[in-house]
C-alpha cells in the first residue's frame, strides 16, 4: 500500500468509525424517548406508547418522520442567521464529544490523553446553542428560557468540574481507559471511585441532570411557566435538532457517571473468581448506562420542578463547598495512600 | 508522506489564523454588539485550534473551557440584557481612531521584540518523553511555579471577594428566605384540619325553600 493510499484509506476509516458511533447513537436517542414515555407511562399507571409497532417501539421513528416533514416557522422580527445556527450550535458539541467516550477497553475514536479536558470543552460549548435561540428568537418566553439555562448550566459545571478533579486526583489521568484502569483491583465493585469519592459520584450525577436541563431542573424550558423556554419558537427539524442534542447528553451523562465512578466496563465481581461474571466487557457498561439512563427518567417522574433560586442554592452553596473540601479529601487519600489505584 | 503532512499542516494554520484575525476583525466591525461577540467567540475558537496544531492541547483546551464556555458566555448575557445605544459609541471611532493605531503599533513592536529575543535564547526544552503535555505542565506549575502560582491564585481570590462586597448591598426592604426553615415546614403550621359534620337541609325544609 501506498503512503497516499494509506492516508485515503485512514480518512475513510476514520468516517466510517464516526458513522459507526452517530447512526446507532441517534437511534438510541429515538429508542430512549420511547423507553422514557413508556417509563413514565407504567409509573403514571397509564400504557405509554402501544400502537405502533411491537411495544409501541416504532412510535419513535414515527415521531421522528413527523417532526422532519413539519414546517419550520420563522418569528419575522427573529436573526435569521442564528436562528438557524443556533440548533446547529447545540447538536454539533453534543456529537462532537462522542469521539473521546470509549465502550471498552481500547474501543474509542480517539483514545487522546486530554480526553476530560475534551469533553469540558465540548460540553461548555452546547449552552451557546440554547442562549442564541433564546436570544435570536426574539421573543420574551425564549428570553427567559435561555437566561434561566446559561445561569444554571454555568453554576453546575463547576461543581460537575470539581467532581472529575476529584477523579482526576484519584486516577492521575485525564484518559478515559486510563481512568477506568485505575479502578481495577481484586476487591470487586469496592475499588471502583465511588467508594472515596462518594459524595462526588452524587454532585456528578445531579449536576449531569442539571446540566441538561432534565427535570427537576428543568426552569429553562418550564412550561407551566414560560411555556417552551428557549425553542418555545422553534419547529419542525430545528426543535428536532434541540431534542437530539438533549438526548445524546443525557446518554452522555449516563456513559460518564459509569466511566469514572464505576468502573466502566469493569466487572462489579472482579477479583472474586467467578468465572464469566469476573471478566471486564463492554455488556458491564451498557448495563450501568442503562441504570442511568433510566434513573433520568426515575428522577423526571418522581420530583416536582425546583424553583429558580432553590436550584442555585443547590448549586452555589451546597454542591461547590462540597467539591472544594473533597478535593481537599482526594488530594489526602492519594498523597497518603488511602486508596490503592490499579492493580 | 511527511511532505504531505506538512502542507496539511500548513494549510490548517492558514485556515485557522485566518478565521483568527476575520473574527477579530468582526469583533470591531460588527454593528449588531451580540454578533460582536459571537465573532470573539470564533477568535478565541481560532486561537485554540491554531494552539493545537502547536501540540499546546492542555493551553488550548483550557482557552476553551475557560474563555469560550464561561467568560464568554457571561459576556453575551450581559450583553443581551443591555439595551445598548449604538449611535453615540461610533461617534468617537474617528476621534480615537489615532490612539488606537499608536496602541496597536506599540504592540506590534513589543511582539516583534519578545519574538527576537525568544529567537537569540536557546528555545525551552520540549516534552520529556513520554510525558503528556499536561503532565509537564503539571510538574512546572507545582513545583518550580509553585509560589507565583499561588500568589496568582490568592491574587484572583481578592478580586473575587472586592467584586462581590462592590456589589453587595443591604437593600432596606430585602426579605431573606431561611432554606432550612422552609424546609422543615409541616402541614400542621400552616393549615388547620376542622372536623365539620356534613349539613344536608331536611327534605321538608328544602320544598318549602324550592316552592318560595
Amino acid at each position: 500500500m501506498t503512503p497516499a493510499h494509506s492516508d485515503v484509506f485512514i480518512f475513510f476509516l476514520t468516517l466510517a468509525k464516526i458513522l459507526a458511533i452517530a447512526v446507532p447513537l441517534i437511534i438510541a436517542v429515538a429508542l430512549y424517548v420511547w423507553w422514557e414515555r413508556k417509563v413514565i407511562g407504567w409509573m403514571h399507571v397509564r400504557m405509554g406508547p402501544n400502537k405502533i409497532g411491537p411495544f409501541g417501539l416504532l412510535q419513535a421513528f414515527a415521531d421522528v418522520v413527523k417532526l422532519l416533514i413539519k414546517e419550520i416557522v420563522t418569528p419575522t422580527n427573529a436573526n435569521r442567521f442564528l436562528y438557524f445556527a443556533a440548533p446547529l450550535l447545540a447538536v454539533i458539541p453534543a456529537l462532537a464529544v462522542w469521539a473521546v467516550v470509549p465502550f471498552d477497553h481500547g474501543v474509542v475514536l480517539a483514545d487522546i490523553n486530554a480526553g476530560v479536558l475534551f469533553l469540558l470543552a465540548m460540553t461548555s460549548l452546547g449552552v451557546y446553542g440554547i442562549i442564541l435561540a433564546g436570544w435570536a428568537s426574539n421573543s420574551r418566553y425564549a428570553m427567559l428560557g435561555a437566561m434561566r439555562s446559561a445561569a444554571q448550566v454555568i453554576s453546575y459545571e463547576i461543581a460537575m468540574g470539581m467532581a472529575l478533579v476529584c477523579v482526576l486526583i484519584l486516577a492521575g489521568s485525564l484518559n478515559f481507559s486510563a481512568i477506568v484502569a485505575a479502578q481495577a483491583g481484586h476487591k470487586g465493585l469496592f475499588d471502583w471511585f465511588w467508594l472515596p469519592l462518594l459524595p462526588m459520584f452524587f454532585v456528578y450525577f445531579i449536576s449531569g441532570v442539571a446540566e441538561t436541563n432534565r427535570l427537576p431542573f428543568d426552569v429553562a424550558e418550564g412550561e407551566s411557566e414560560i411555556v417552551a423556554g428557549f425553542h418555545v419558537e422553534y419547529s419542525g427539524s430545528a426543535f428536532a435538532l434541540f431534542f437530539l442534542a438533549e438526548y445524546a447528553n443525557m446518554i452522555l451523562v449516563s456513559f460518564l457517571a459509569p466511566i469514572l465512578f464505576l468502573g466502566g466496563w469493569l466487572s462489579p465481581f472482579q477479583g472474586w473468581h467467578l468465572g464469566w461474571l469476573s471478566q471486564p466487557g463492554w455488556w458491564w457498561l451498557a448495563v450501568k448506562v442503562f441504570v442511568f439512563a433510566t434513573a433520568f427518567l426515575w428522577i423526571r417522574a418522581t420530583f416536582p420542578r425546583y424553583r429558580y433560586d432553590q436550584i442555585m442554592r443547590l448549586g452555589w452553596k451546597v454542591f461547590i463547598p462540597i467539591a472544594i473540601v473533597w478535593i481537599f479529601v482526594a488530594g489526602c487519600l492519594r498523597y497518603f495512600g488511602w486508596v490503592t489505584t490499579g492493580h | 508522506m511527511p511532505m504531505n503532512h506538512a502542507i496539511f499542516q500548513t494549510v490548517c494554520f492558514l485556515v485557522f489564523a485566518g478565521a483568527a484575525a476575520l473574527s477579530a476583525l468582526g469583533v470591531i466591525g460588527f454593528k449588531n454588539t451580540v454578533h460582536a461577540v459571537l465573532s470573539l467567540v470564533l477568535t478565541f475558537f481560532s486561537a485554540a485550534c491554531v494552539w493545537l496544531l502547536l501540540q499546546a492541547e492542555f493551553l488550548a483546551l483550557a482557552l476553551v473551557v475557560v474563555y469560550v464556555g464561561a467568560v464568554m458566555v457571561l459576556f453575551l448575557f450581559v450583553v443581551m440584557m443591555l439595551d445598548i445605544e449604538l449611535e453615540p459609541l461610533r461617534e468617537g471611532f474617528i476621534r480615537y481612531l489615532p490612539v488606537g493605531i499608536g496602541a496597536a503599533v506599540i504592540m506590534l513592536f513589543e511582539m516583534l521584540g519578545i519574538i527576537g529575543v525568544r529567537a537569540m535564547n536557546v528555545p525551552a526544552g520540549p516534552n520529556p518523553a513520554g510525558a503528556s503535555n499536561i503532565e509537564w505542565l503539571g510538574q512546572a506549575l507545582f513545583t518550580h511555579f509553585l509560589l507565583p502560582f499561588e500568589i496568582a491564585a490568592l491574587i484572583l481570590t481578592v478580586g473575587l471577594v472586592a467584586a462581590v462586597v462592590l456589589a453587595l448591598r443591604t437593600r432596606t426592604f430585602s426579605r431573606r428566605q431561611d432554606p432550612a426553615r422552609q424546609s422543615a415546614v409541616r402541614a400542621a403550621t400552616r393549615l388547620r384540619m376542622v372536623k365539620m359534620p356534613a349539613v344536608k337541609p331536611a327534605p321538608a325544609a328544602a320544598e318549602k325553600e324550592t316552592a318560595t
